[in-house]
């Protein structure tokens, strides 16, 4: 059992959760992410490790309520248990100190997994361009913790609501043309913001690093859900990834692989919202 | 008794296919308590017994079956258990035709003794009394790591904590039992038997860690340094081959593992009661024919699939699987496309799979060692209408564990080199199952880990007897 020790609120759908698990956070590195299974009955769920705290034993969660299984979790409060977390899982980034500045991009819940890595990153000694980005104001969040771990942070907002209004993208390209010698982007969002991105840098031939997050299950390489297509290769983006060189994917493909399940998940909110009509499944 | 007079094996009774086709229940029901009777009155108690030679744990075949032939189903358990841990299982889902019953005299003349469903009826009668737990050795405050609870590791780490270690197992996924619980479906294999199996060993006072991957939380070497003697690894071969021709990420195209994981870990056929959602088309193709491919068929069967096509490169004779979930395919519907092999996946507009492309073969001239291989006919290519493929053409040995200890041998396909007894080339860390062997059977792998047990315990003893010294 893993019980949650602190959640936090940002929006009615996006929530923080830190979660007891020694094990995970005694390992835990940036760019990694762990499986969670809230009950029996629950799906296995992967998400970002946000955040660790290894002395409190102590791992950070935000997530996104999308669907049944993230709308029973955000429903979870302090002091509930989660039945199982798995993790540390995935190659965490590779950091080091890179010639020149970097570049760090989030996405509306993006905005969790970028948070380590630039934090590592800083820590390498590297000059660190952050840029976060969410809908509007409402979406965002971690503004002055991304502060602390950049050496200069652009906030957007597509409506304006909010820092600078428009898409990450172009924040992005005033930084390349102040920086010319740009060395390394990260870009961690929905697939679409992944891909726009890269199509901005592959010009530039800056190396852009993307963390996807195509469906999962085991975590472990062994049901093949999570393949991506980099190249000419089929990756597993559990145990190959999630983070591969962005100007190879095959986001296209990517994209649709994201909606095989697109039915049922719809069948699985509405039983979801009309759980109290009726019993089991009566199948077993 | 002259062979010719044997009376005929006893069929197994079977839920009826029309009905079993719709549901997760268990196939085969298993003898009654006569049937069993009689079935044991067909082994002639051969002083030299042939069908222990094809067991490879070496069952007290005779023995065992003297005592259902006595009613004595209390002492049969007592036998079986000497030899065989999981007996409940392996007269489920053991090769039998391939193994004990390929050995077996009365099979010259007649059908063979059923060993197998004796020993899944002893096994059922004991469950049904509340199983005994067997007798331990002394506690020897001594502790062993076993990684993967498959059968590979269960049997290991029972057989240990028998001989008074203090047993941890570290399993990746939040449950035991390995292939027995992910891949082997409900109606073959009930899951509360495994559960029952894993209960046992919980009574051996067997500690289960789960959600540890072996080289992500933590790996052997940390292991070893944190006061385990030794470890075992039976990490097993977890990882899904796919065939690699054009088409194979389009959406509808999932490997046998996934669609069987969803189906029997998740219990996606009660979706969606439980979470995990699992999907089947109209009309589903399965790649392969082993006993993966046999139970993925079954398994899109039962979740409503129209249609469930085995396509496979070879003929009837060389399929891998079990005989009897061959013969249990045929009958519920499962349709055979053999000499057939799929050269490309087609998909709509959409990323879904709407098509396949295949070629046939004919067996073509005996090879040097006798066997025909099949061959491409030119120009034999067709399209068939299909909208989900389940890839079920082998795994192979999962990295996972063995890539966090770069000083341990691996053969070429990434398999762990280890001798007879599980010794690998690190001293202290051990192997078994198919993460040695590369996919086998549930029964080798349980042989596998009573050899590292064995190997272990000497091992410790040695190595305790050293610092003694
Ligand atoms: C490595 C990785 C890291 C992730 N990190 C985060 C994170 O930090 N914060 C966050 O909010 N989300 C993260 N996600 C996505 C998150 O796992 C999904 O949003 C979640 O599983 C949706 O579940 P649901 O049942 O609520 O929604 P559903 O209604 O079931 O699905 C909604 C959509 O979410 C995606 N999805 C569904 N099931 C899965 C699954 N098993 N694995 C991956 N995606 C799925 C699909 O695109 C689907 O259409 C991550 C995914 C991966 C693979
Ligand atoms: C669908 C299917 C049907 C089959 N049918 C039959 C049959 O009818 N008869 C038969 O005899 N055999 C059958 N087999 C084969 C048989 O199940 C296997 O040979 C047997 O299970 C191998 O046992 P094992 O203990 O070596 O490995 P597994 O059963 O694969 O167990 C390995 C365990 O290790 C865990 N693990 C892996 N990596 C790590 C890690 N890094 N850290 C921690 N834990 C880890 C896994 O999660 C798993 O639980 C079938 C296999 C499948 C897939
Ligand atoms: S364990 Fe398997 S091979 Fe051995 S006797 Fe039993 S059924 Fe036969
Ligand atoms: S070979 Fe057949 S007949 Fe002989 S002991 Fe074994 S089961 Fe009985
Ligand atoms: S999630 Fe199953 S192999 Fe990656
Ligand atoms: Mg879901």
């Amino acid at each position: 059992m893993y019980p949650i020790v602190r959640k936090e609120i940002f929006s009615p759908t996006v929530k923080l959760f830190d979660i007891k698990a020694p094990l995970v956070a005694a390992k835990a590195q940036a760019g990694q992410f762990f499986i969670l299974r809230a009950d029996e009955k629950g799906e296995r769920i992967p998400l970002t490790i946000a955040d660790f705290d290894r002395e409190e034993g102590t791992i950070t969660a935000i997530f996104q309520e999308m669907g049944a299984g993230t709308k029973r979790l955000g429903q979870l409060e302090v002091g509930d248990n989660i039945l199982d977390v798995v993790g540390p899982l995935g190659v965490p980034s590779e950091i080091e100190r890179f010639d020149g500045p970097v570049a760090i991009v989030g996405g509306g819940v993006g905005i969790a997994p970028i948070y380590p890595i630039a934090k590592a990153l800083k820590a390498a000694g590297n000059e660190v361009f952050a840029i976060i980005g969410a809908r509007n104001k409402e979406l965002l969040f971690w503004e002055e913790k991304m502060a602390s771990v950049s050496s200069k942070l652009i906030v957007c907002t597509d409506d304006g609501s909010y820092g600078r209004k428009g898409f990450v993208t172009d924040a992005l390209k005033d930084v390349y043309e102040a920086n010319s010698n740009l060395n390394h982007v990260w870009a961690i969002g929905p697939m679409p913001m992944m891909r726009a991105i890269t199509n901005v840098t592959r010009p530039w031939g800056v190396k852009t690093i993307v963390s996807m997050n195509p469906l999962m299950m085991d975590g472990t390489g062994m049901c093949g859900a999570c393949r991506v297509q980099v190249g000419n290769e089929t990756k597993f983006a559990c145990v190959d990834g999630p983070e591969f060189d962005g100007h190879m994917v095959d986001f296209d493909l990517a994209m649709k692989r994201l909606s095989i399940y697109k039915d049922e998940e719809k069948r699985a909110l509405a039983a979801l919202e009309h759980q109290h009509q009726g019993g089991g499944c009566g199948c077993h | 008794m002259s062979l010719k007079q044997r009376a005929d094996r006893q069929g197994m009774p079977c839920q009826d296919p029309q009905v079993r086709r719709h549901n997760f229940q268990e196939v085969a029901l298993g003898y009654t308590k006569e049937q069993a009777m009689e079935e044991a009155g067909r082994c002639l108690q051969c002083k030299k017994p042939k069908c222990r030679e094809g067991c490879p744990v070496e069952v007290l075949i005779p023995d065992f079956i003297q005592a259902v032939a006595d009613g004595d189903f209390a002492q049969a358990a007592v036998l079986l258990k000497e030899k065989n841990a999981l007996p409940a299982i392996c007269g489920r889902v053991c090769p039998q035709e391939s193994q004990c019953e390929a050995k077996c005299i009365v099979g010259i003349k007649s059908e063979p003794v059923a060993i197998g469903r004796l020993e899944r009826f002893v096994a059922d009668w004991e469950m049904r009394q509340g199983a005994t737990l067997p007798e331990q050795a002394p506690r020897k405050g001594k502790k062993v790591a076993v990684v993967g609870a498959g059968p590979a590791g269960l049997t290991c780490a029972a057989d240990l904590a028998k001989l008074g270690y203090d047993v941890t197992i570290f399993e990746a996924l939040h449950t035991a039992g390995g292939v027995l619980m992910y891949g082997i479906p409900e109606f073959r294999l009930p899951k509360d038997i495994v559960e029952q199996e894993i209960d046992n060993l919980r009574k051996l006072g067997v500690e289960m860690q789960f959600n540890s991957v072996v080289g992500k939380a933590t790996n052997v070497h940390e292991l070893l340094a944190n006061g385990y003697e030794a470890v075992f690894l039976g990490t097993g071969a977890g990882l899904p081959n796919f065939m690699g021709i054009p088409g194979e990420n389009l959406c509808g195209v999932f490997s046998a593992n996934e669609f069987l994981t969803r189906t029997n870990l998740m219990k996606g056929y009660c979706f969606p009661e439980y979470q995990t959602p699992v999907k089947v088309g109209r009309k589903v193709a399965v790649l392969g024919a082993g006993n993966v491919a046999m139970d993925a068929a079954r398994t899109a069967l039962r979740l409503g699939a129209e249609e469930v096509h085995i396509i496979y490169r070879r003929s009837e004779k060389e399929m891998p699987a079990r005989a009897e979930e061959i013969e249990h395919a045929h009958e519920e519907g499962v349709q055979f496309q053999l000499l057939t092999s799929p050269v490309e996946i087609i998909g709509d507009e959409n990323g879904w799979v709407k098509a396949m492309k295949c070629v046939r073969f004919e067996l073509g001239e005996p090879d040097a060692s006798g066997r025909r291989s099949p061959v491409a006919i030119p120009g034999s290519e067709y399209i068939m209408d299909i909208d989900t493929v389940i890839v079920s053409i082998g795994t192979g040995p999962n990295p996972l564990a063995t890539k966090s200890v770069p000083d341990l041998e691996l053969n070429r396909k990434g398999n762990i080199v280890a001798d007879e007894d599980g010794r690998t080339s690190i001293p202290g860390v051990f192997a078994g199952g198919d993460i040695v062997t590369g996919a086998a059977t549930v029964i080798l792998a349980m042989g596998a880990g009573k050899k590292s047990a064995r190997a272990i315990d000497e091992y410790v003893m040695a190595k305790t007897a050293e610092k003694a010294i």
